[in-house]
């Protein structure tokens, strides 16, 4: 066993802080407070090589494993969800399912373009009657001569939306079986192709400087090259994508873990109350030390999970249990955090009270706690 | 046409200095390396310099006197973008031993620029450079805030009094940098990060050099005294205070 990050690693970890400090944390409060989705700062992430890292070279990417890119968003959580999830979203859900399911002629047609910063793509399963239950999406697809024809609609579809979003995999019903199961395809879908409507959605309480959209398809068609993996295989794509999703959300977990406790840490010591630094008063040191130890707990799970994928080991069971643990333990530092930070933690002023708002997801998004549970729970054969 | 420019390893700049028990040594343990501020500006310029240069700039070079540790940092600046980098595995002792060093490393190669940041945020002996273009028989030019190559001449700005001079010096030299070299240090990219470790990283073993620096003993700096809160109204205590305790008016 070896515990000890590599080289490359400490580098990417440094690296991607001193990025995260250096041009999001300035501007990371007024982006969340205008709801603003920030062109630049993409196009920095990507010419610090950090859209595709896992992909080789040839597609456009730096031939990085899943522990350096999971490092990677963790780094950038510690500072801004938002960013985060226009990155995790991105290379998990996006490319993920385009770089293990396409064709050679579809991995070159759009990855290498989606490793700039420059384009961006989404992932469509979840439908406004079907989130937990992702089998009951509605969306279907019929053949037509040389094409498909897509109709339905796609609800929270991260990177959806915005300008330089050039498309997405979209989760459709091709057939339904006589014995009433549904035979699952997915599509890619370009952006300009007619019927294919994008619709951004506003109003939410975090990842507000993220784009999250309403996809529509209205007798949408699409040519037959179209077709992502093969018929029927959709239920399989959007299981495995969800897996490896998991570990991204895990990572923004972490991250904003890191970043609510550090805040916490400082701020403890600073702040005076009763003549002494209030860190000084047992019960908040107390906090502070179980803070460290869930981060601890937390990374190292996760870090293994990563390995398991790494070594091509089953990591499924795993990546549910990252992905719940490190979205619960930042569930836990960041309400502990704000409470340290007293009255001041509600303030907008106040990093943490951003912090807050942006984990508030992590227990949601790509499958809920309870859908974690139930996952975990199959894989112990219940 | 080539650069070479001088790293140290140094502690991060924001570490909290601790001491050995006996005082007798900076407590090491736990800190975290990085390459020295003033330094990393110099890399940043010779990249500068050598990617608008047309090609007429081969490569650029790091080098550092240090131990195997030091290795994570040479990296870093091989991800920033230096072509390759030498390191003469030795412990630095002061700036006599770490010139001697690297003018000895340097004797069978050709550099045409030789950046040195002005000194090293451990230290700050703001020696090196100097001495090492003394060693090595090379002009040297000191407070240097911009360095442009124009077709064949190497423009300098030196700081002075008031303003800055150019001066176009002979090559090979030795140009001590400072505030105004570069903008940013620049931040690797990923590729970077990758293709450093396929980079060239030559060890070298020391020549016999002596140091002429010993260090006795290290004292930290007297904690901040309480700030002493007069009251508004009470004008007179404060110039009292002022007068007598603080001996300032
Ligand atoms: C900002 C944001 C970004 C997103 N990005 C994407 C994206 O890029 N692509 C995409 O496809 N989707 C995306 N989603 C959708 C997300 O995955 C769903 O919101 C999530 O899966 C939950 O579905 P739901 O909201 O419909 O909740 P529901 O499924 O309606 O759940 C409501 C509650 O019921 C509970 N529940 C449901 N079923 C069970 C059960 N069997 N047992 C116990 N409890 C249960 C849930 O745990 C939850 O507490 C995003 C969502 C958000 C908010």
């Amino acid at each position: 066993m070896n515990f000890e990050l590599t080289e490359e690693h400490q580098m990417i970890r440094e690296t991607v802080r001193d990025f995260a400090e250096r041009e999001i944390r300035p501007v990371a409060k007024e982006l969340d407070e205008k709801a603003e989705f920030s062109l630049e700062l993409t196009a920095k992430m990507g010419e610090l090589g950090l859209f595709g890292m896992y992909l080789p070279e040839k597609y456009g990417g730096q031939g990085l494993d899943t522990l350096a890119y999971i490092i990677a968003v963790e780094e950038l959580a510690r500072v801004d969800g938002s960013q985060a999830a226009t990155l995790a979203a991105h290379n998990s859900l996006g490319i993920g399912p385009l770089y293990y399911y396409g064709t050679e002629e579809q991995k070159m047609k759009y990855l290498p373009q989606l490793c700039t910063g420059k384009a961006l793509w989404g992932f469509g399963l979840t439908e406004p009657n079907a989130g937990s239950d992702s089998r009951g999406t509605k969306t279907t697809a019929y053949p037509d001569g040389d094409d498909w024809v897509i109709n339905g609609s796609k609800i929270f579809i991260t990177n959806g939306s915005v300008d330089i979003s050039v498309g997405s995999c979209v989760q459709t019903v091709t057939k339904t079986l006589d014995n009433g199961k549904k035979e699952f395809t997915t599509f890619i879908v370009e952006k300009g192709t007619p019927g294919f409507k994008r619709v951004s959605m506003h109003g939410k309480m975090m990842w507000r400087a993220s784009d999250t959209a309403e996809l529509y398809f209205d007798d949408c068609r699409v040519p037959k090259e179209n077709l992502l993996g093969e018929i029927g295989q959709g239920s399989k794509i959007m299981l495995s994508t969800l897996d490896n999703g998991r570990l991204s959300i895990a990572a923004m977990g972490l991250g904003a873990a890191q970043g609510a406790f550090e805040l916490a840490l400082q701020y403890s010591q600073e702040r005076k109350q009763f003549g002494k630094p209030i860190s000084k008063f047992q019960v908040n040191a107390f906090k502070l030390a179980d803070m460290a130890m869930k981060i601890e707990h937390a990374r190292w799970f996760l870090y293994r999970t990563c390995w398991l994928k790494d070594n091509h080991k089953p990591f499924a069971k795993e990546a549910a249990m990252a992905k719940l643990y490190c979205s619960e333990v930042a569930r836990d530092v960041a309400n502990e955090a704000v409470q340290i930070h007293g009255g001041y933690g509600l303030m907008k002023d106040y990093d943490v009270e951003r912090i807050f708002r942006d984990q508030r997801l992590l227990q949601i998004g790509e499958g809920t706690s309870e859908i974690q549970r139930l996952v975990i729970s199959r894989h112990l054969g219940l | 046409m080539k650069i070479l420019v001088c790293i140290s390893n140094v502690p991060d700049t924001t570490t909290k200095i601790k001491l050995t028990a006996d005082q007798s040594a900076v407590d090491l343990a736990n800190v975290q390396w990085i390459i020295n501020p003033w330094d990393e500006l110099a890399l940043t310029r010779a990249l500068e310099l050598k990617e608008t240069s047309g090609g007429k700039i081969e490569k650029v070079t790091v080098m550092t006197v240090g131990t195997q540790s030091a290795e994570p940092t040479m990296r870093k600046a091989l991800a920033i973008g230096a072509d390759d980098a030498i390191r003469v595995n030795a412990e630095p002792q002061d700036a006599y031993f770490t010139a001697q060093q690297i003018a000895h490393a340097l004797k069978d190669e050709h550099y045409d620029i030789i950046l040195c940041g002005i000194e090293s945020s451990d230290y700050n002996g703001s020696a090196m450079g100097n001495m090492l273009s003394e060693f090595m028989e090379l002009p040297a030019v000191s407070s240097v805030s911009n360095i442009e190559i124009d077709g064949d001449q190497v423009k300098v700005n030196r700081e002075i009094p008031g303003g800055y001079e150019v001066v176009e010096p002979e090559l090979p030299f030795v140009a001590v940098v400072q505030k105004g070299i570069a903008k940013e240090p620049r931040i690797p990219s990923m590729r970077g990060i990758m293709m450093a470790r396929r980079k060239p990283l030559k060890v070298v073993e020391p020549a016999e050099a002596e140091a002429l620096t010993e260090f006795v003993r290290y004292e930290p700096p007297k904690p901040k005294a309480a700030c002493k809160m007069v009251d508004a109204d009470n004008v007179e205590e404060l110039v009292e205070l002022l007068h007598n305790e603080a001996k300032i008016i």
